[in-house]
């Protein structure tokens, strides 16, 4: 077996083993989708709730496992001195980081594969779908999350990063435009609401799976940004010990 | 033939100096304790061996890399153990193992692994239901996955019980006589009084002597008995022409080799003085005391420096060095 692949089996392992991260990446979203698209009290602004929910619920599910999931669990890795280990080895940094990577693509297929069906059955009905840029707004939005998780993760004791990436993902929940929309978010928050990753990818993902996006250049660009500025941030910061 | 080569290494964080102008070698098949109190530079020193941290200064050569620059050379023909942790808390052990021996691509077989550190039964346990022992032997058994030709092992029983402590000594004993070079850091000297083959003492940053255990001994000799408490050690001093101290509650020290005539005299003194003689030793000192009077001799040399401990514990080095070589 290949060293990169004994790390990707490492990794996947222990994401399903870890039944926080399964609450994370696919309970709760799960459960938002189902609940608030059964339970009509959110402001979504469309007929059928679950329009405009999925395409959200989606982005939340890469947030949470492109940043969340995998600022955590590297931050307490870090702090247990596994990363200091492995840094140790002929696996090398390049590989962990890759494998790191590479799970985290298959946990958000494993995330598209439950919540997209999910959603079918609770009635959403895109009146468009354009996969591919749905997939290449995913991947944008998951270097993007990435980046700021292992910056996180980085630089943070390990309780300090898990409470820090809670907090985060709440802000960016609330704001982004996931399951509360931009219009209904008082000005000055809205604007800088649009300039988060969150906000982006939860627009972009609502553009190209349904065509109810509301600024997707500009969310574009904003995604593009976060993602070519994070993971600098992230290779400036990290330590490894 | 030296495994490891460290020549003129220091090390700095900043202001302060973990490590300074640190020079000795471990040689290949053998056993080599890196002894000192905490903070006294060892595991600096052994990081930079590992390739893991740079040195400010000085060089370190393993298996003749540097491992500043060829880390990834090295690493394939180096095992490592942390002091601490390093191991994934919901990891199972012989998943651990199987993945270190698919990392190092050795081909070692990871149940043989588990087996050999006596973990069979625990194979299935994870990470954080490892006793601290148990702990101690897997991280020994992914060091020995990369089936190392140099093996840096840093405290390896500490927090290990008695049959664990023999377990792993048997281990690491078995690692050099297969030809590994072994450095293990360690500040317990009982360890390595009963492990190494060679013993490197470090102090403030310094190494302060470095030597064969018998070569660390050598001029240390004493005849170490129990009596009555508060003797009068001037007159038995006086009687045998050797100074006396005392040491504990009932314990005296004579720094004197073991010469039957004076142990005779001792006796003499003690029975004519009615007094016990409850528990006599003779011989070289225990690698707790030389250390305790290395690290006292360096101490005090450094009070003399004025704040100059670089020369005092440099110097303290050297001297004892020719001590040792004598």
């Amino acid at each position: 077996m290949s060293r990169f692949v004994s790390q990707l089996r490492t990794e996947l392992q222990l994401v399903a083993r870890n039944g926080e991260q399964l609450l994370l990446t696919l309970g709760i979203p799960v459960l938002l989708l189902v609940f608030f698209s059964l339970v009509d009290v959110l402001p979504t602004g469309t007929k059928d709730p679950v329009d405009f929910l999925a395409p959200g619920v989606l982005a939340l599910a890469v947030m949470s496992t492109s940043m969340v999931s995998l600022g955590i669990g590297t931050g307490f890795e870090r702090s247990y001195h596994v990363l200091k280990r492995l840094g140790t080895t002929p696996l090398g940094r390049g590989r962990l980081i890759a494998a790191k990577v590479a799970s985290v693509a298959v946990v958000e297929v494993v995330q598209f594969a439950v919540l997209v069906p999910v959603a079918y059955l609770l009635g959403w009905s895109p009146s468009s779908t354009n996969w591919l840029a749905a997939i290449g707004a995913t991947l944008l939005g998951t270097v993007a999350f990435a980046g700021i998780g292992l910056t996180f993760a980085g630089r943070l004791r390990g309780e300090l990063n898990l409470a820090a990436l809670n907090g985060l993902y709440l802000v960016l929940l609330l704001l982004g435009g996931m399951v509360i929309p931009f219009a209904k978010l008082p000005g000055a928050i809205r604007a800088v609401a649009h300039a988060l990753p969150s906000g982006a990818l939860a627009d972009l993902l609502r553009e190209t799976l349904g065509g109810n996006g509301t600024q997707a250049a500009t969310s574009w660009l904003v995604l593009a940004i976060w993602a070519a500025i994070s993971p600098l941030l992230a290779a400036k910061l990290f330590r490894w010990d | 033939m030296a495994a490891v080569e460290v020549d003129g290494l220091t090390v700095r964080y900043g202001d302060v100096v973990a490590v300074r102008d640190v020079s000795f070698t471990a040689a290949t098949g053998e056993i080599t304790a890196v002894l000192g109190p905490n903070g006294a530079g060892k595991t600096s020193t052994i990081e930079v061996c590992e390739g893991y941290r740079r040195a400010s200064s000085g060089t370190a050569r393993v298996l003749g890399l540097d491992p500043a620059t060829q880390q990834r050379l090295l690493s394939e023909r180096m095992g490592v153990m942390l002091q601490e942790g390093g191991v994934y808390p919901s990891a199972r052990v012989l998943d651990t193992v199987r993945h270190y021996s698919a990392v190092y691509g050795k081909g070692a077989n990871a149940a043989e692994l588990v087996a050999a550190v006596g973990l069979a039964d625990r194979s299935l346990a994870t990470w954080r239901r490892l006793s601290g022992g148990e702990k101690q032997r897997l991280s020994l058994a992914l060091a020995m996955a990369s089936m190392p030709e140099v093996a840096f092992l840093d405290e390896p029983t500490a927090g290990v019980d008695v049959n664990g402590r023999d377990t792993i000594r048997g281990i690491v004993r078995a690692l050099a006589d297969g030809g590994c070079a072994v450095v293990l850091a360690t500040h317990e000297l009982d360890e390595a009084e009963r492990l190494a083959d060679k013993v490197v003492i470090f102090d403030h940053g310094s190494v302060i002597a470095d030597g064969t255990l018998a070569e660390l001994r050598k001029g240390y000799d004493e005849i170490r008995f129990r009596s009555a408490p508060n003797l009068d050690t001037v007159a038995l001093a006086t009687s045998i022409g050797m100074v006396a101290s005392q040491v504990g509650h009932d314990e005296y020290v004579i720094d004197a080799p073991p010469h039957p005539k004076l142990m005779a005299q001792l006796a003499t003194w003690l029975a004519e003085q009615g007094h016990p003689l409850t528990d006599m030793r003779a011989g070289a000192q225990r690698l707790e005391d030389v250390f305790r009077r290395l690290t006292a001799e360096n101490a005090a040399k450094s009070t003399t420096a004025e704040g100059e401990p670089s020369q005092a514990t440099g110097s303290s080095r050297r001297s004892r060095r020719r001590r040792s070589r004598s």
